[in-house]
């Protein structure tokens, strides 16, 4: 087939695929074939890989939007002429885009250009603008819009666009301050000004959403990286992979692209290494010769969730728990199957019976699971043996916002993470019960779990002693559950998360700051540290 | 570094510009481009665990300022919070962080040889701290290498890790 690269600005970059076909065996050859344009690259290539997969490697180097792949009419006018006629006719019309220099007329011609490299490129640029509109009908033609990417972003420090961000949230603030003033005024006397204040309302929140879609990107970034180092891994250790890859499209925040990359590439290489089999195990289990790694990412509430999936040989339980019983864990044959899972995020735990130089050196999955945890998020495993495993990564949509619910203790204000409270209730004075003199439980539907005062941790002073701390809130961290006792529940809102550290310290058991509608900080609380603050 | 290398370090630059504030009585000077801002005080939101002269923190423009009040680091007398209490916004570094001092007087000039060598006096200040006095006709200017002062581990703004 023929490959077109271009226009490009720096054509350069479209040598570089040549290198690809020399560097991954079996991909194909290539040849190139007399530049035509001085701006773009025109290739020869003989290969098995789908178009796909082709622009899938391609764009390591050059933009997919300026490849077009066409079936050569060099192979079949040199086999058989007769049939040559037919091609080209049938490629009059994507054959108009790989070459604006040219008009119809040489179109013939195209099939012998390895040995004619006389195409008149005198016609320029009038005729360029015609081909470019016979392109839309074309098959593998980009969108129009696709034509300038250059024009259609722009490349911004974030630090622009976290400043723009903190600009707009006082915006909102002074908004709502107005709003909130303007209350008291006589709708019929100040008509104007309070439809011109709703109008500044609806403003303001839509120039809010947009402010912060700008740092959501699609996960396509993330995901565009992997087909290739499955490849050369997979040739590396004599396995088959088909790698395919479901909701690129899905938004992140750059903040968590950037730093789910790693987790991602890690989970994604064991699957190749310990989870996929070679294609002669495969056979013997009666399964295809390739196998699958699915990667995927999709919404689900307020959290983004990205499976990393594979049909190979799962985890054996057995296996897991022989290897926990040989390094002293305290295990034992009654665990359920999602304990057992966990087992292999333990530190320096491998059940791989080689050390390859891909993996099996036990450093990994715990370092998976801490990177994880540190952006908020989860890792859960799935397997059965013989069938393949799944590891699902949750992670909140943006580190910047977040739901929170509000409440108040004392005369204070904190937040806490929405994703993290279970449920809240009125509490019964002898609902409580202490044990050792200090720790105090609280009974909830059978189940006992420790009380937090939040008045006492973060020694908030009281001045209205009237008023007592009778509301608990159930939140969970890390597997396990802790009530706090606040005097009211205030509300729930989207909070915008600030680092405390930037200018102050690490505070114990507070994991940032907000600012609230009217301008004052709040603080959020950390309920993982809380949650382990019960437990010591 | 010893007195007179810190004197050095101030005189033998050219004259340089210092924001005046008062603490009950006394008169402090700190070098002018330190200083991001003044603005008037407002009630922060408390920390737990932090030391009696951390007030606590507040949103300027979108970013959580720690505050922290001289007067109570200092041990002043009195620590009032009325209309004329006013905040210094530091700028340390990237760090930003606002002091609370009874009020601001004004930007002075001071040429090196106005500027005397603080002899070792025992105070509440870490003596390392004082740049120098500086010396306005009979007015005495304590001049304060605020930095240093803010960044040091008894304050409790910087954490352990840095």
């Amino acid at each position: 087939m023929e490959i077109r690269i271009g226009p490009l600005e720096r054509p350069e970059q479209a040598d570089a695929v040549t290198e690809l076909f020399r560097d991954i065996p079996g991909l194909g050859e290539i040849s190139s074939l007399p530049i035509v344009a001085s701006n773009s690259r025109l290739f020869l290539v003989k290969t098995q890989s789908s178009d796909e997969d082709l622009l899938d490697l391609f764009a390591f180097h050059v933009s997919r939007d300026y490849i077009q792949i066409r079936e050569s009419t060099v192979a079949a006018t040199t086999e058989a002429v007769p049939e040559a006629t037919a091609v080209v006719s049938e490629l009059v019309v994507p054959g108009d885009d790989p070459q604006p220099g040219a008009p119809l007329a040489p179109l013939p011609g195209y099939g012998f250009f390895d040995g004619a490299p006389g195409a008149p490129v005198t016609a320029g640029a009038s005729v360029s603008a015609e081909s470019r509109a016979a392109k839309v009908p074309a098959k593998v033609a980009p969108p129009n819009a696709a034509m300038q990417p250059e024009a259609a972003t722009i490349r911004v420090a974030i630090s622009k666009v976290d400043q723009l961000i903190n600009l707009v949230g006082e915006l909102v603030i002074t908004q709502a301050m107005l709003a909130q003033n303007s209350r008291a005024l006589d709708p019929a006397v100040y008509q104007q000004l309070l439809s011109g204040l709703a109008d500044l309302d609806r403003n303001t929140r839509d120039l809010q959403e947009s402010v912060m879609s700008i740092r959501m990107i699609p996960m396509s970034i993330v995901f565009s990286r992997f087909p290739r180092m499955l490849r050369d891994l997979a040739s590396k250790l004599g396995k088959k992979v088909d790698f395919v890859t479901q909701g690129e499209a899905t938004e992140l925040d750059k903040g968590l692209v950037e730093k789910i990359t790693d987790p991602l590439t890690h989970l994604v290489r064991n699957s190749c290494d310990h989870g996929v089999e070679s294609p002669a195990e495969r056979i013997a289990a009666g399964k295809s010769e390739t196998g699958t790694i699915t990667l995927s990412a999709s919404h689900q509430g307020g959290s983004i969730v990205i499976e990393v999936r594979d049909d190979g040989k799962g985890m054996s339980r057995q296996k897991i728990l022989n290897k926990a019983r040989e390094r002293g864990l305290d295990v034992s044959d009654q665990m359920s199957d999602g304990e057992v899972w966990q087992l292999i995020f333990a530190p320096g735990f491998s059940t791989a019976e080689v050390v390859t130089d891909v993996s099996g050196r036990g450093v990994g999955m715990d370092v998976v699971k801490r990177n994880i945890a540190a952006l908020n998020g989860t890792v859960e495993i799935d397997s059965a043996e013989g069938y393949g495993m799944k590891v699902s990564v949750r992670l909140p949509l943006t580190l910047a916002i977040m739901d929170g619910m509000s409440v108040g203790v004392g005369g204070e204000v904190y937040i806490l993470p929405l994703s993290s409270v279970v449920e809240s209730f009125q509490v019964k004075a002898d609902a409580v019960s202490t044990v050792g003199q200090g720790s105090q439980l609280v009974k909830v539907r059978d189940e006992y779990m420790p009380v937090i005062e939040l008045e006492k941790i973060f020694q908030i002073p009281r001045f209205d002693f009237d008023k007592s701390c009778d509301i608990m809130v159930v939140v969970e961290a890390d597997g396990s559950r802790v009530a706090l006792l606040v005097d009211e529940l205030l509300g729930q809102q989207q909070v915008v998360v600030k680092n405390l550290e930037s200018n102050y310290r690490k505070v114990p058991n507070v994991s940032g700051a907000t600012i609230l509608g009217d301008g004052k900080v709040a603080l959020i609380l950390d309920t993982g540290a809380l949650v382990r603050r019960s437990r010591h | 570094m010893g007195m007179m290398e810190k004197l050095d370090e101030v005189t033998s630059s050219e004259a340089r510009e210092y924001l005046t504030f008062r603490l009950d009585q006394e008169e402090y000077g700190i070098d002018i481009l330190k200083v991001q801002e003044i603005r008037g005080y407002e009630p922060p939101t408390r920390v737990a665990n932090a030391p009696s002269f951390i007030k606590g923190v507040v949103n300027l423009r979108g970013t959580i300022v720690p505050i922290v009040d001289m007067r109570l680091k200092f041990n002043c007398s009195k620590a009032e919070y009325n209309s004329f209490t006013v905040v210094i916004i530091l700028n340390l570094r990237n760090r930003i962080v606002g002091v609370v001092v009874d009020s601001v007087s004004d930007v002075m000039e001071l040429p090196p040889e106005s500027i005397k060598a603080a002899p070792e006096v025992d105070s509440v200040i870490d003596s390392g701290a004082v740049l120098g006095l500086g010396s306005l006709g009979d007015r005495m200017l304590i001049l304060l290498d605020i930095e240093r002062l803010m960044s040091a581990p008894d304050m409790g703004l910087v954490g352990a890790s840095e």
